[in-house]
């Protein structure tokens, strides 16, 4: 049984707002790979996601998953997928134990039966079985939700912004339980904006406005995309922002935590900088050269495509 | 010098029935500053904020905003303000003009008044040709600069933003937080939510909430110094791994 997804040359328009969700687009995702798609709002993600499990369909191109094709074996896709959509769409006015059960008998399965796949889950959530799926927290909903899309012991697993809007602590618990799944042999899709979220993955695809900016490792992203920044920090940091961008060797500068990261045009000459920024009355000056983040390499890439 | 506080809680507390949603919290925060108001879900934020804004009234403590008192002048505080969230802001069927035209007329402004500063503002905002689109069919990214622009059209003196960049791409991020350096400069006080902990650094101090107290508040070099660490991040996950409230 390969559990694998095949995309090829997908193109899917709306017709009502003439956007191009999805541009002649075409992935392979391997049998138990932890694939992450990585992308701002409005790249196509949710869109490749419901034709992947058969909610909608698209214009031109075709998509095979776990070897069935998705107009002619929709029903059997359906069987064998698991499905977290980006909105929260349990029953909010079932308790968390009803909606398991609901979901379970649905795929004419029960809870105690596969109960194994979402145990580590499952126990956190435990506490608070007898409570409305639509009173639990953010966090809580999250898991809830992932426990309902488990419970048939699916072979894929699509899971649409799982993390977006979930404090930091719980997003690093999530991402920890899907690295446990994908051991068990489920090939997982998942789809995020949060850029960190992407060294997790096995291997991930930049989206922008419905195509693929790059595929490859994390860290081959990194290695092919990497350009010579520096790292500049200041006492006034936004006067120091307004004013790296008037340097003239400057290419380009924006805020980066607690830096901001330079990248000029030629080779970068620390001693001519510092001097003109301390012409320029900045106190405090401390910079390092850095390696390009997932951040700088995307927004380089965001740009070159536009 | 002597600060100008435009926050000033003490002991600020809400409870829900036997559940402390705000314990006791206490802090400061200065005039055109940019405050980072951090902790997990479930932490107590959006309660507190809630206070904050006027449309809570606490348990027990005390807190002034704008320098006007929470329990007593919450309609005084409600002017003296912008908020702006996530979730709604904008009205989806309405274009940002309208947008803009009709929270400015909720908070008094003059017709006259109205039409330059709408006008000026798309034009700095560059939406121009996006004037007369209905907001939901723009790309988030503008919209949440809409809504930002939207939310201190009156010249309020604090902004309260709740999560204002989830789910936005890196350069629009970083376009939004160059706004909210601008309202800073220019006096605006922001009060802002968020998950992104690369975020929380550009914050001149922040808070971080734990079940319902908070167990810092200091500028975030501090914070990393303190913790011997070499990012917010991992301040944030040492503080809020110990919660017991954990839903």
């Amino acid at each position: 049984m390969e559990n694998n997804i095949r995309i090829d040359g997908i193109t899917k328009k709306y017709p009502k707002t003439e956007v191009t969700a999805l541009k002649d687009f075409s992935l392979e995702i391997n049998h138990g790979e932890l694939f992450g798609v990585i992308g701002p709002d409005g790249a196509g993600k949710s869109t490749l996601f419901r034709i992947l499990t058969t909610l909608i369909l698209p214009d031109t191109g075709e998509a095979t998953v776990a070897g069935f094709d998705i107009r002619k074996d929709f029903w059997s896709i359906r069987r064998i997928a698991g499905y977290m959509p980006g909105k929260f769409s349990l029953y909010q006015d079932l308790t968390v134990d009803e909606n398991l059960r609901f979901f379970a008998t649905v795929f004419k399965t029960t809870v105690e039966e596969n109960y194994h796949l979402i145990r580590d889950i499952y126990v956190q959530l435990e506490p608070f079985k007898a409570r409305r799926a639509g009173k639990l927290s953010g966090g809580m909903k999250q898991k809830l939700a992932l426990c309902c899309a488990l419970i048939h012991q699916p072979r894929v697993l699509f899971l649409d912004e799982p993390t977006t809007g979930v404090d930091p602590v719980s997003r690093k618990e999530f991402w920890e339980m899907l690295v446990k799944l994908k051991e068990k042999g489920i090939t997982i899709l998942v789809s995020t904006p949060y850029m960190d979220e992407a060294a997790r993955c096995d291997r991930i695809a930049l989206m922008q406005r419905g195509q693929i900016l790059d595929i490859d490792t994390f860290e081959g992203i990194l290695r092919k995309n990497t350009r010579p920044t520096m790292a500049i920090k200041a006492g006034n940091m936004y006067k120091l922002l307004l004013d790296l961008r008037k340097y003239p060797e400057t290419e380009k500068c924006y805020s980066f935590g607690e830096y901001h990261h330079l990248i000029l045009d030629g080779n970068p000459d620390p001693e001519m900088l510092m001097a003109y920024l301390t012409a320029s009355g900045h106190e405090e000056i401390g910079w390092k050269m850095v390696e390009s983040g997932i951040e700088d390499v995307f927004m380089d890439l965001m740009e070159k495509a536009s | 010098m002597t600060d100008i506080w435009s926050i000033q809680a003490h002991e600020l507390t809400k409870k829900f029935g036997a559940f402390t949603a705000v314990d006791r919290i206490s802090f400061k925060v200065k005039q055109g500053e940019i405050f980072g108001f951090l902790g997990a879900n479930g932490a107590g934020k959006t309660t507190a904020i809630r206070i904050l804004c006027g449309l809570l009234t606490p348990s027990s403590g005390n807190a002034t905003v704008a320098g006007f008192d929470v329990y007593r002048e919450r309609d005084k505080i409600k002017a003296s303000i912008g908020y702006m969230s996530q979730k709604f802001s904008l009205y989806p069927n309405l274009t940002a003009r309208e947008n803009m035209t009709f929270y400015a007329g909720v908070y008094g402004m003059k017709r006259k008044e109205i039409k330059d500063k709408v006008n000026s503002l798309m034009e700095h905002l560059g939406v121009t040709e996006y004037g007369d689109t209905e907001v939901k069919d723009l790309p988030l990214g503008w919209k949440q600069k809409i809504a930002f622009s939207t939310a201190i059209i009156h010249e309020p003196k604090i902004v309260f933003l709740d999560e204002p960049t989830g789910g936005v791409d890196p350069i629009a991020r970083r376009q939004f937080w160059e706004m909210i350096y601008e309202a800073a400069n220019r006096g605006i006080t922001v009060f802002v939510t968020t998950h992104y902990m690369d975020e929380a650094e550009y914050c001149d101090r922040v808070s971080i909430m734990v079940d319902g107290a908070i167990v810092v508040i200091d500028q975030p070099s501090a914070l990393k110094e303190k913790f011997s660490v070499d990012s917010m991040d991992s301040v944030f996950i040492q503080l809020a791994r110990g919660s017991q409230r954990r839903e």
